[in-house]
C-alpha cells in the first residue's frame, strides 16, 4: 500500500500523457483524479497508522546508483514527518485535480495538463519519502521540471515561456548550492543516507575546512549550502524572483505547486535536516534572518500589487518566510504545523481567486473588479474563510500556527529571536491589510470592469466548488484539531519522535499575556482599517502613494530585484558569451591557430614561388651572393 | 573461447563495405546497399551484445585476447577488452546502425560510398577500443580520421572544404607527436604491448614528455579548450549522420585514451599535469557554456555544448576517484546517446526546412508534437536532469571532483546552471512560442524510421538514468583496479 501511494500518480501521469488522445479528455481527467485520490486516501491511512500505532518504516524499492562507497537506493522512508507531507501533498493534489476538470474545461490540451499534475505529484512524493539526499535531489529537480512544464503550459504566451525558464534557472542556482552540500556530505561521511549521516554529525562538529583561504566549520558549511537549495525552491529573498512570474501558469498549478506543496520543499528540507541544523548556530541565525526578511519584504510588495494572483504569490513568499524563521529559532514542529495549515488556506485562496478569474473571463487585475459579492456568493464566502485563516483571525487555522511561530521566536530568548518576533507581528499586520485590500477591491465597492457586464459574471460550476469547500473545512479546523498533535507538549514525544531532532528541548514557558493578545488584536483591528482605506475613503491610499512616490514605485517594482539581476547577471552573461565566441574563439584561437598558420604558409609559399622565376641570371646572381657570403665568413673566421 | 569475437567485430563492417564496393549500382536510390549496410551493422551490434553477456565483470584482466604476429619482434596484432573498453564498443555498434538508418533523409547523393565510409569507420573505431598494442592503436586511431574527413569533405555543406581541412590539420598535428612518443616507448621498453607496459612501467625520466605527446593528440580529439574550434565548424558542415558519428563515437576515443594510456602508462606525469587538465576542463565547461548561450545555429550550439560536456569528462578522469572515472565513462556513454539524438533532432527539422538557424523556427510544438516530446527528453538529458543518464554521469563526476579539489568542483558545478539556461532557451525558441514563420505549417511529424531511431536512443537514456547498474557493474572492478595500480605505481615511483 505504501508504495502504491507513490506509484499511482506515476501511472496516472503515464496513462494521461501517452494515451490521453486515445482514451479521450474526460477519461484522462477521471483516471488521474481517481488514482491520485486513492493515493490520498492511502496517505491518510498511513498517517493514521503513524499517529495511532507509531508506525515507522524504511522501504527499499530498488537499487539506483552504486559507485565505490556511494550507495543510493530508490526508497520510501515513512515516519511522522514524511507522513504529514504525504497527506498534504496527495490531499491538495487530489482536490486540485478535481478542480482542474472544471477550470480547464475550455482548454484543448486537458490530458497533457492532467499528466503534468500527476507527474508533479509523483516527483513531490519521491522528494518527501526519500531516505537519502540523492533521491531527495531527484524529487527536487523533478518537481522543478514539472513546475517548468506547468508554468509554460500555455506555450504560445511569450511571458509564460520566459517565466518557465526563469523558474527553472533560478531554481538551478539554488540546486547548485544544494548539490555542493550533497558533495560535501559525501566527502565527509562517504554516504548520503540520512540515518548514517545524522548519526555522524555530532562527531564532526569541530571539523574545519579551508576553502579559498577561508576556514569554515564543516557543519555550518553543510547547513548553509543546503539552505541555498531551500532558498531557491521556497522562493526566499534573493532567489524569490521566479515565484511571482510563475503565476503565468494556470491557477490550479499555482495552488498546488506554488502555494501548498513544491515551495514548501525547502522548509521540509531544513526540518528533515534538523539533526544537522541543530549543531550550527550560525546557520540557524542565517535561516532566521533570511526568513524574517522574506516575510517582511514580500508583505510590503503585496500591499501595492494589482494582479490578484501576484498578491497571493507574494503572500505565499511571506508565509514561507514565517516557516523559515520558525525553523531558525528551532521550532521545527511549529514550522511543519504552519506548513500544514498554510497548505489548506493558501490553496483555498488560490483556487478561490481562480474562481474569480473564471467569473471575469480571465481578468486578473483587481482594479477591474469589485462589487460582485452578491453574484459570487460561494466564492466570496470561501475567500473570506481563506483570508481569515491566512491573517490569523482567532480560532481559525492560521491563528494557531502563525501565533505559535511568533511566540516561539519570542521564547527563543536571543536577539534574532526578538527581532523575528517583532517583525513577525508587524508582518502579520501587513498581511491582514493586503489580504483585506484584495477582498474589498475584488468583491466590494463599485463594479469597475468595462468589458464584461456584471450580469455576465457567474458562479463557478460545482466541480470547482467542492474542492473549495473541502479546503475551507481544513482552513477552519486544521489548526484547532491538530494543535496538540503538532505543537503540543505531548506531540513532541509521541508524534514526531525521532523524525525531528532537538538539541535543547523547546521552551515550555508561556509568553506574557499582552504579547499573546497583541497579534490577534492587530489582525482584528486591521479589518475596519482596510475597509476604511479601500472602500470608504479611497482617496487616502492614492494620496499617500502620490506623496511618497519613490516608496510607492519601489514597492510596485518589487524592490527592483528583476532589474538588478538583469543588469548583474543576464546581460553580462550574454555579452560574455558573445565576447568569448566572436573575439576569443574566432579572432584569437582561430586567428593565431589554424587560420593564422595556413595564411602564413600561404604567404610564405607566394614568396617562395617568386624565387623560382626561371631566369638564369637571377639564379646566377643568388649563387654569386651566396658564394661571396660564404667566402667572407671563412676569411673573417 | 576460440572464436575470435573481437576480430570478427572489427572485420565484419569492413566486409560489408567491401561487398558494397563491388556491388555499386549507379541508381540513385540504392536500397540494397542500404540493407546490406544495415544488416552488417545490426549483426555487429548483436555480436557485441553477445560479447557483453560473455564478459566477466568480476575481473580487471583483459578478456577475449587475441594475439597474432604481424611483423616479427616489432608489431603484434593484439586485441582484448576489459571493463573500460567494452562499453565503448557497445556504443559504437549501437550508434552505427541507427546512423545508417537515418541516412534516408539526409544523404541524397553517392549513398553507397557514404555507407562504405560509415562501415569502415565502425571497423576502425572498434579497433581503437580493443587494441592492446600501441602501434595497432595508433593505426586505428588515425585511420578513423580518414572516413570522417571524407564524410565532411564530400557530403558536407557550403564551407565543407574549409571545415574538413581544419579538422584534419588540428587532429593530425597532435597525432604526429603521439607517433613519436610511441616510437620512443618502443626504444625504451622494447615493446609496444600495452599489457607488458602496464606491468613494467615506463621510466620516470621520460614520462612527462611522453604524457604531453599523448595529451596533444587526445586534447585535440576530445576536444579540450583551446583546441576545440574545429568541432563547431566540423559539425555545422557535416551531414547529420556524420555529426552523429563524430559526436557520439569519435570524441570518445580521446576520453578512452586518457584513461587507458595517460593514467595507465604515465601515472607520475598524470599526477603532475592534473592541475593543467583541471584548468582546461573548467575553462571548457564555463567558457563554451557561455558561448553556447549565444549561438544562432542549432548545430553549433550543440557542438559547443559537447565541448562543455567533454570538459566534465576530462575533469572526472583526472580526479582518480572511483566516482569521478566511473562518472566520466557514464557521461561519455550518455553523451554518445544524447548528442547523437540532439543532432538527429536538428537533422529532422533541417530535412524539412533546410535551415539550422534558430530564428527560422518557433511555435512548432502543435505542428509536430511527437518530435517535440522526444526533443524535450533529450534537452533534459543534456542539462543533466535526474532520471536521465546525463545526471548520473555529471553528478558522479562532480562528486569525485569535490573529493579531490573543492574549487574545481564548485566552478564546474556552475556550468550546470548555464547548461540549463542554454538548452531550455534553445528549446523554447525552436519549439514553443507563437508560430510566426508560416512555412513551418507544412512540416510533417516524425516518420516511422525517425521515430524508431529517436526512440532507440530515448530508451537507454531513461533506463540508465533510473538504473545505471548494468553500466557501473561492468566497469566497477576495472576502474578500482586501475586506481589501485595508479596509486601503487605512484608510490613506488615507476
Amino acid at each position: 500500500m505504501e508504495i502504491s501511494i507513490i506509484v499511482l500518480p506515476l501511472i496516472a501521469s503515464i496513462i494521461s500523457g501517452f494515451f490521453g488522445k486515445l482514451i479521450g479528455d474526460r477519461s484522462s481527467e477521471i483516471i488521474t483524479s481517481l488514482l491520485v485520490s486513492i493515493s490520498a486516501i492511502f496517505s491518510v491511512l498511513v498517517l493514521y497508522e503513524v499517529v495511532v500505532n507509531q508506525y515507522q518504516e524504511n522501504i527499499i524499492i530498488a537499487k539506483w546508483i552504486s559507485s565505490g562507497s556511494l550507495e543510493v537506493n530508490w526508497s520510501m522512508k515513512i515516519d511522522s514527518l514524511s507522513a504529514v507531507m504525504l497527506v498534504v501533498v496527495t490531499l491538495v493534489s487530489a482536490l486540485v485535480h478535481i478542480y482542474s476538470i472544471g477550470y480547464m474545461s475550455h482548454d484543448p490540451h486537458k490530458p497533457r495538463f492532467m499528466a503534468y499534475l500527476s507527474l508533479f505529484t509523483f516527483a513531490m512524493l519521491m522528494l518527501v519519502t526519500a531516505d537519502n539526499f540523492i533521491q531527495l535531489f531527484f524529487g527536487w529537480e523533478g518537481v522543478g521540471l514539472c513546475s517548468y512544464f506547468l508554468i509554460g503550459f500555455w506555450f504560445k504566451k511569450e511571458s509564460a515561456n520566459k517565466a518557465a525558464i526563469k523558474a527553472f534557472v533560478v531554481n538551478r542556482v539554488g540546486d547548485f548550492g544544494f548539490a555542493l552540500g550533497i558533495f560535501l556530505i559525501f566527502y565527509l561521511f562517504g554516504t548520503v543516507n540520512y540515518t548514517e549521516v545524522f548519526a555522524e554529525i555530532p562527531n564532526i562538529t569541530d571539523k574545519n575546512l579551508v576553502f579559498l583561504g577561508i576556514t569554515f566549520n564543516a557543519v555550518d558549511l553543510i547547513c548553509l549550502l543546503l539552505f541555498i537549495g531551500a532558498m531557491g525552491k521556497s522562493a526566499q529573498i534573493l532567489l524569490h524572483t521566479w515565484l511571482p512570474d510563475a503565476m503565468e501558469g494556470p491557477t490550479p498549478v499555482s495552488a498546488l505547486i506554488h502555494a501548498a506543496t513544491m515551495v514548501t520543499a525547502g522548509v521540509f528540507l531544513v526540518v528533515r535536516c534538523s539533526p544537522i541544523y541543530e549543531y550550527s548556530d550560525l546557520a540557524l541565525n542565517i535561516v532566521t534572518i533570511v526568513g524574517m526578511s522574506t516575510a517582511f519584504f514580500a508583505a510590503t510588495v503585496a500591499l501595492v500589487q494589482n494582479d490578484i494572483k501576484k498578491i497571493i504569490a507574494y503572500s505565499t513568499c511571506s508565509q514561507l518566510g514565517y516557516m523559515f524563521f520558525a525553523t531558525g529559532v528551532g521550532a521545527y514542529n511549529v514550522a511543519m504545523f504552519h506548513l500544514f495549515t498554510h497548505a489548506f488556506f493558501k490553496a483555498l485562496l488560490f483556487l478561490g481567486s481562480g474562481s474569480v478569474i473564471h467569473a471575469f473571463k480571465d481578468e486578473q487585475n483587481i482594479n477591474n473588479m469589485g462589487g460582485v459579492w452578491k453574484k459570487l456568493p460561494y466564492t466570496y464566502s470561501l475567500m473570506i474563510i481563506g483570508t481569515l485563516a491566512l491573517t490569523g483571525f482567532p480560532f481559525l487555522s492560521g491563528f494557531y500556527s502563525k501565533d505559535a511561530i511568533i511566540e516561539f521566536a519570542y521564547l527563543r530568548g536571543n536577539t534574532t529571536g526578538y527581532y523575528a518576533a517583532g517583525i513577525g507581528i508587524f508582518t502579520a499586520f501587513l498581511t491582514s491589510i493586503y489580504s483585506w485590500r484584495l477582498i474589498f477591491k475584488t468583491f466590494h465597492g463599485e463594479y469597475n470592469n468595462k468589458e464584461i457586464k456584471i450580469d455576465e459574471t457567474h458562479e463557478s460550476p460545482i466541480v470547482m466548488l467542492i474542492p473549495l469547500v473541502l479546503l475551507s473545512i481544513g482552513a477552519i479546523f486544521a489548526g484547532f484539531l491538530f494543535k496538540e498533535l503538532f505543537i503540543g507538549y505531548e506531540g513532541l514525544n509521541n508524534f514526531w519522535r525521532d523524525s525531528i531532532f532537538f538539541l535543547k528541548p523547546l521552551s515550555t514557558d508561556h509568553p506574557p499575556l499582552w504579547f499573546l493578545l497583541l497579534t490577534p488584536t492587530l489582525v482584528i483591528l486591521s479589518i475596519p482599517l482596510a475597509y476604511y482605506l479601500f472602500i470608504k475613503n479611497r482617496n487616502l491610499p492614492e494620496r499617500f502613494a502620490s506623496i511618497n512616490k519613490p516608496l510607492y514605485q519601489f514597492l510596485l517594482n518589487k524592490w527592483y530585484f528583476d532589474e538588478l539581476y538583469d543588469v548583474l547577471f543576464v546581460k553580462p552573461s550574454k555579452k560574455l558569451g558573445l565576447f568569448l565566441w566572436k573575439f576569443f574563439d574566432l579572432k584569437i584561437i582561430d586567428g593565431f591557430g589554424p587560420d593564422g598558420i595556413s595564411s602564413m604558409i600561404k604567404k610564405f609559399s607566394v614568396k617562395a614561388n617568386k624565387f623560382q622565376s626561371g631566369y638564369i641570371y637571377q639564379y646566377a646572381f643568388v649563387m654569386l651572393l651566396g658564394f661571396s657570403a660564404l667566402l667572407t665568413f671563412l676569411i673573417v673566421k | 573461447m576460440n572464436f575470435p569475437i573481437l576480430s570478427s567485430l572489427i572485420l565484419l563492417p569492413s566486409i560489408g563495405a567491401l561487398f558494397l564496393f563491388f556491388n555499386k549500382s549507379e541508381k540513385k536510390n540504392n536500397f540494397t546497399g542500404k540493407y546490406v549496410a544495415l544488416f552488417t551493422s545490426a549483426v555487429n551490434f548483436f555480436l557485441s551484445i553477445y560479447l557483453w553477456i560473455l564478459f566477466d565483470p568480476t575481473t580487471s584482466e583483459f578478456q577475449f585476447v587475441e594475439e597474432r604476429i604481424w611483423i616479427k619482434d616489432l608489431i603484434n596484432y593484439k586485441v582484448g577488452v576489459d571493463g573500460i573498453s567494452i562499453l565503448f564498443i557497445l556504443l559504437t555498434t549501437f550508434i552505427t546502425p541507427l546512423c545508417i538508418l537515418s541516412v534516408n533523409n539526409s544523404i541524397k547523393e553517392r549513398l553507397s560510398e557514404f555507407l562504405i565510409a560509415v562501415l569502415i569507420m565502425e571497423s576502425f573505431m572498434i579497433g581503437v577500443f580493443c587494441s592492446l598494442d600501441l602501434v595497432i592503436f595508433y593505426l586505428f586511431f588515425e585511420a578513423g580520421l580518414i572516413p570522417m574527413f571524407l564524410i565532411i569533405g564530400i557530403w558536407g555543406g557550403a564551407r565543407r572544404v574549409y571545415s574538413a581541412f581544419k579538422f584534419f590539420l588540428y587532429t593530425l598535428l597532435g597525432s604526429v607527436l603521439m607517433l613519436v612518443a610511441i616510437i620512443t616507448i618502443y626504444w625504451l621498453n622494447g615493446t609496444t604491448d600495452v599489457v607488458e607496459l602496464y606491468n613494467s612501467g615506463i621510466g620516470i625520466k621520460y614520462q612527462n614528455l611522453l604524457w604531453l605527446a599523448f595529451f596533444s593528440s587526445f586534447a585535440v580529439k576530445t576536444p579540450m579548450w583551446p583546441v576545440h574550434t574545429w568541432l563547431p565548424d566540423a559539425h555545422v558542415e557535416a551531414p547529420t549522420a556524420g555529426s552523429v558519428l563524430l559526436a557520439a563515437i569519435l570524441l570518445k576515443m580521446a576520453g578512452y585514451g586518457f584513461i587507458r594510456f595517460s593514467l595507465g602508462l604515465f601515472p607520475t606525469a598524470s599526477e603532475i599535469f592534473t592541475p593543467l587538465i583541471y584548468t582546461l576542463s573548467v575553462i571548457a565547461i564555463i567558457f563554451t557554456s557561455f558561448i553556447a548561450l549565444m549561438q544562432e545555429d542549432m548545430k553549433k550550439l550543440i557542438a559547443y555544448s559537447s565541448v562543455a560536456h567533454m570538459g566534465y569528462v576530462t575533469l572526472g578522469i583526472f580526479t582518480i576517484q572511483q566516482q569521478g572515472i566511473e562518472g566520466s565513462i557514464i557521461q561519455m556513454i550518455s553523451h554518445g546517446l544524447v548528442s547523437a539524438a540532439l543532432f538527429l533532432c536538428v537533422g529532422v527539422v533541417y530535412d524539412r526546412m533546410h535551415s539550422r538557424l534558430i530564428d527560422t523556427y518557433g511555435g512548432i510544438v502543435s505542428i509536430i508534437p511527437k518530435y517535440s516530446i522526444l526533443f524535450m527528453l533529450f534537452t533534459l538529458a543534456a542539462l543533466g536532469l535526474p532520471g536521465t543518464s546525463g545526471f548520473v554521469g555529471e553528478f558522479l563526476i562532480l562528486m569525485g571532483a569535490f573529493k579531490d579539489n573543492f574549487l574545481v568542483a564548485v566552478i564546474a558545478s556552475l556550468g550546470v546552471i548555464i547548461g540549463a539556461a542554454y538548452m531550455l532557451w534553445l528549446y523554447k525558441r525552436v519549439v514553443f512560442g507563437k508560430l510566426i514563420n508560416t512555412d513551418l505549417k507544412q512540416m510533417f511529424d516524425l516518420n516511422r524510421s525517425e521515430l524508431f531511431i529517436l526512440s532507440c536512443l530515448a530508451v537507454p537514456t531513461l533506463f540508465f538514468g533510473f538504473y545505471p547498474d548494468p553500466l557501473i557493474n561492468t566497469i566497477e572492478v576495472s576502474i578500482s583496479d586501475l586506481i589501485d595500480q595508479y596509486n601503487f605505481k605512484l608510490a613506488s615511483k615507476t
